[in-house]
């Protein structure tokens, strides 16, 4: 059983706003982070996944129940400082910092009253460095990085800070794709091996069903814009907590939320759709066409892929492959390998039609189409 | 190395600063050499009696009060434009010049004949001890509503935005004043306004000294919190800052220092906004533990000379140390700025 850091109990997030309690986030179910853990905060836009962060963080207060680190609540600012370390959305980029003095920066909470740094405060930063994988930048001005080194050098500051937990608010946005798996990647490395709590919001569902031992995913207010009147929930500030409606929260490991279509039903729209078998979201191909796959490995894969946003509905093609004829819809597309080059065989009404690749298949396909 | 470059540094600023602080001495009306300034300072009794007089009771003080105006406008800039995270921060945001000026006004204006009243300051009796109370109680009662208000407030951008209006606020009530005063009243105050480092002698520059002191030491102490500032709020909460403590901080010591050496000197501008820019673009680091004493230096230096300029050897005339201060610093600014190309210090 891993040692339990931060445990909620019936936590209300919201704020205040002209004297009225605006709830963003009620009826939360007891929220654990375990040494060890790492944890994916997922949402839709404006579903309160930061405001959930910061108030575990203790930057913003609850509007109810509490928040106890390590089984204890109300830890002063410098306590709590030496426990949660943060990664925020906000921009550092002026002040004519270097690397160095920003990852040092993080030994704040441990430095002498006059920001003096003991020779433990160095082997702390030196660690930071290594970990997230900063070393040939530390000369750098801090407004010469690019989004995902700056990314990674907050994510330093955070580590010299040297707390069990960390939490860290859409980490992966502005990066690019290989930049955003190798942040996840030392985030996981981070959990397993030094043993932290990690808690980070994303909009990247792939990679976080890929790393994430936990999903909390926050439900939106039903899709609606939330500065609608009623997305946003009032409560008065007499009025008992059962009267606000809460957001709906789903945790669970992310198999198990996909399996039971949580995912469909909190991200789904009509213009938007959750495969679950690839666990990846997809644009519905409008007025789409069935056509039979047949074929396996990288190929029949990506031609899936390319058949589906030229927009064709595919139908299995492995379960009766003689039973082919009436319903095949358009009609066959078969995908071999031969002489280590991949081929494709289109066939329908009795001919076949032999392609190289897929831009010349997609385009023979579409002629097809469009003459019968 | 990077270390050793920084005392190299910080060693070099302080022996320009003795020697801008000599030839402060020499430089005036009377030209007193350098040679002899040595004598009367550190033997005594020997050398001419009427320049002992003049060093001793006129040009020490002066100078005296010029490096602890350049201490301290420099570093409380420096305060604002972190707290703010604002390159054109200066210690008159909050309002509390504004406040200094608004006391000031209300004394010189209200009534009597400012002509004795003028007279009586230069002459350094009770006259200029009312204009430094009543500066003091300007600034500080700003101060005081800056605070009652800050403790409102999140965010420190909002205090900028109350700062600014406060300015206007003292300003308006400073214009009604003047627009209800006859021209000489007016004039008495806009002299006070161009600033002077001469006016401060005896027991105004005791206090002028613990004044600074004092504000000087709470600007140090808040060296800590100002850098955990550059991260901005979010971040300095996040590292266990209480800011809205560590705003009352450096609001207070902003106002002892602003507020004390605008009382004593009159407004002095242009030094809060670029000597921490100097420091900066000297010194390359953010580190307050560095700049401060940068900027102490840097500031004390910078006003000795501009105040060298403003009496020009030779001539007879001297030029409102305000008015050189802007003159000759701006464009230092500048050329540095443009020189370096390092223009996004704040970004």
């Amino acid at each position: 059983m891993m040692a339990e850091l931060l445990h909620t109990r019936e936590l209300v997030t919201g704020y205040h706003q002209g004297g009225r309690r605006i709830v963003v986030s009620g009826d939360l179910p007891e929220l654990t982070i375990g040494a060890g853990q790492l944890i994916c905060l997922l949402g839709p836009n404006g579903s309160g996944k930061s405001t959930l962060l910061r108030t575990l963080a203790g930057l913003q207060p609850a509007l109810g129940g509490r928040v106890e680190i390590e089984g204890r609540v109300g830890l002063s600012s410098a306590e709590l400082a030496k426990k949660i370390s943060l990664v925020l959305t906000d921009r550092v980029t002026g002040n004519n910092l270097d690397v160095y003095s920003l990852v040092a920066l993080g030994r704040y909470p441990w430095s002498t009253w006059l920001g003096g740094l003991r020779e433990a405060d160095r082997e702390a930063i030196h660690r930071a460095i290594i970990a997230a994988d900063i070393g040939e930048l530390l000369g750098r001005k801090v407004f010469t990085l690019s989004d995902g080194e700056s990314q990674k050098v907050m994510l330093a500051r955070a580590l010299s800070q040297d707390t069990p937990i960390l939490m860290l608010d859409e980490p992966t946005a502005h990066l690019d794709l290989p930049s955003r798996i190798r942040l996840m990647r030392i985030l996981h490395r981070l959990a397993r091996e030094l043993d932290k709590g990690i808690l980070l919001s994303t909009h990247e569902l792939d990679l976080a069903l890929q790393v994430a031992d936990e999903v909390w995913l926050l439900e939106g207010g039903g899709g609606v814009a939330r500065s609608g009147a009623d997305a946003v929930r009032v409560d008065l500030p007499t009025g008992s907590r059962s009267g606000s409606a809460g957001v709906p929260f789903h945790k669970g490991t992310p198999e198990d939320l996909i399996l039971e279509g949580i995912f469909e039903a909190v991200f789904a729209r009509e213009d938007v759709i959750f495969d679950r078998s690839s666990g990846v979201f997809r644009i519905p191909p409008e007025g789409q066409m069935p056509i039979r796959l047949e074929g396996v490995g990288v190929e029949a894969f990506w031609t899936r892929r390319a058949l589906q946003r030229a927009g064709f509905a595919i139908m299995d093609g492995a379960a009766g492959a003689d039973s082919t004829g009436g319903g095949a819809g358009v009609g066959v597309v078969r995908v071999f390998v031969e002489a280590g080059r991949p081929g494709w065989l289109f066939e329908a009404g009795g001919e076949s039609k032999r392609f190289d690749s897929i831009a010349v298949l997609l385009d023979g396909l579409h002629r097809h189409t469009h003459l019968s | 190395m990077k270390v050793r470059l920084r005392r190299f540094r910080l060693g070099g600023l302080l022996l320009l600063l003795g020697l801008a602080f000599l030839f402060d001495l020499s430089s005036g009306p009377i030209r007193i050499p350098l040679r002899d300034i040595f004598h009367l300072l550190f033997s005594r009794g020997s050398g001419d009696p009427t320049w002992a007089f003049i060093v001793r009771s006129i040009r020490l003080p002066k100078a005296i009060t010029a490096v602890l105006a350049g201490c301290g406008l420099s570093v409380s800039g420096l305060q604002m434009q972190t707290m703010f995270r604002n390159p054109l921060a200066e210690p008159g945001v909050l309002g509390i010049t504004a406040g200094a000026s608004f006391g000031v006004a209300a004394v010189m204006l209200s009534g009597g004949s400012m002509a004795t009243l003028y007279a009586i300051r230069e002459l350094g009796s009770p006259g200029s001890w009312l204009i430094a109370g009543a500066a003091c109680v300007g600034a500080g009662l700003v101060m005081l509503l800056v605070l009652a208000l800050s403790s409102r407030l999140r965010d420190n951008v909002l205090m900028l935005v109350i700062g600014l209006m406060m300015n206007s606020i003292t300003v308006a009530l400073t214009s009604i004043w003047q627009y209800f005063s006859n021209p000489e009243e007016v004039k008495e105050y806009l002299l006070w306004t161009f600033g002077s480092l001469g006016g401060v002698t005896g027991l105004q520059l005791y206090i002028l000294t613990a004044i600074v002191i004092v504000g000087l030491a709470a600007v140090f102490l808040s060296s800590k919190m100002l850098d955990a500032l550059l991260l901005g709020e979010n971040y300095a909460r996040s590292m266990g800052l209480t800011v809205k403590r560590a705003r009352v901080i450096i609001v207070c010591s902003t106002s002892l220092l602003a507020g004390g050496i605008t009382a004593f000197c009159g407004p002095i501008g242009f030094m809060g906004i670029a000597v921490p820019h100097l420091a900066r673009l000297l010194f390359n680091t953010s580190s307050h533990r560095v700049l401060m004493p940068a900027s102490c230096l840097l500031g004390a230096i910078l006003l000795l000379a501009c105040d060298c300029i403003a009496q020009w050897p030779g001539t007879q005339t001297v030029l409102p140390i305000n008015i050189i201060t802007s003159l000759v610093g701006a464009p230092v600014v500048i050329y540095l700025l443009v020189r370096k190309k390092n223009l996004n210090i704040y970004r």
